[in-house]
């Protein structure tokens, strides 16, 4: 399935790109974060430490063990700073 | 009302439109943020937001604290882009029949706002640029709800 991807604030900046349109088989955001960590160092180096990071599906705030079954859109960034 | 802009704002305006149009209400409380120069070397600072999700998740957070009090009306206004030191970012309304739950949903609005709105903040400044990081006391405040 097709999956877009968009990437915030220093996790954008390290992967080097907002957002990419990705084909994976992975049934959760840990599967996708595996098979992206495989790609590229880059990719790697962004993802070493899930616990710095948080994890929105289809815009909703939600957790690494979150399924991606009929998800359409997947974002990745860190703590927000808002207010 | 929610308004997620570049574009700066006047609270005067904002504060005096929001008091006319409260339904009845006796008590309306308002905060203003404004960028802050801790170091003293900050030039400007870059907001970035994730457009679709700021409306969806600050749209919840207002229903949330609307059911939660008896509020009559509420405003949220953020701004994202570049802002200058002195700069108002954001500002949250609420009005209510008593100043005790105007005053607490508009706490609950900024508490949340903080930690659950998707906005990252960049320090620039002439030495290079920094990512605030958020603080582990923005997220204990959210247990206090």
């Amino acid at each position: 399935m097709q999956i877009e991807i968009l990437y915030f604030a220093w996790v954008r900046e390290r992967i080097g790109i907002p957002r990419e349109t990705v084909e994976t088989n992975a049934t959760n955001v840990h599967g996708l974060v595996a098979e992206l960590s495989a790609r590229e160092e880059r990719y790697a180096l962004a993802f070493s430490d899930i616990s710095a990071l948080r994890v929105a599906v289809d815009q909703d705030l939600t957790d690494f063990d979150a399924t991606l079954n009929g998800v359409r859109e997947v974002a990745f960034f860190p703590p927000m700073t808002g207010g | 009302m929610l308004s997620v802009q570049s574009n700066a704002f006047d609270p005067g305006d904002i504060l005096r439109n929001f008091s006319e149009n409260v339904g009845g209400a006796g008590a309306v409380v308002s905060f203003t943020g404004i960028v802050r120069d801790n170091s003293g070397t900050l030039d400007h600072m870059l907001i970035e937001h994730y457009p679709g999700m700021t409306e969806k998740a600050i749209s919840a957070i207002m229903a949330s604290a609307s059911k939660r009090w008896n509020l009559t009306a509420c405003t949220v206004i953020h701004r994202h882009g570049h802002l200058n030191p002195n700069d108002m970012i954001m500002m949250v309304a609420t009005a209510s029949s008593h100043r005790v739950e105007a005053f607490q949903a508009a706490d609950y609005l900024m508490d949340y706002l903080k930690s659950r709105a998707p906005f990252w903040k960049k320090e620039v400044s002439k030495d290079g640029s920094i990512w605030v990081e958020s603080k582990a006391a923005d997220e204990d405040a959210l247990n206090r709800w």
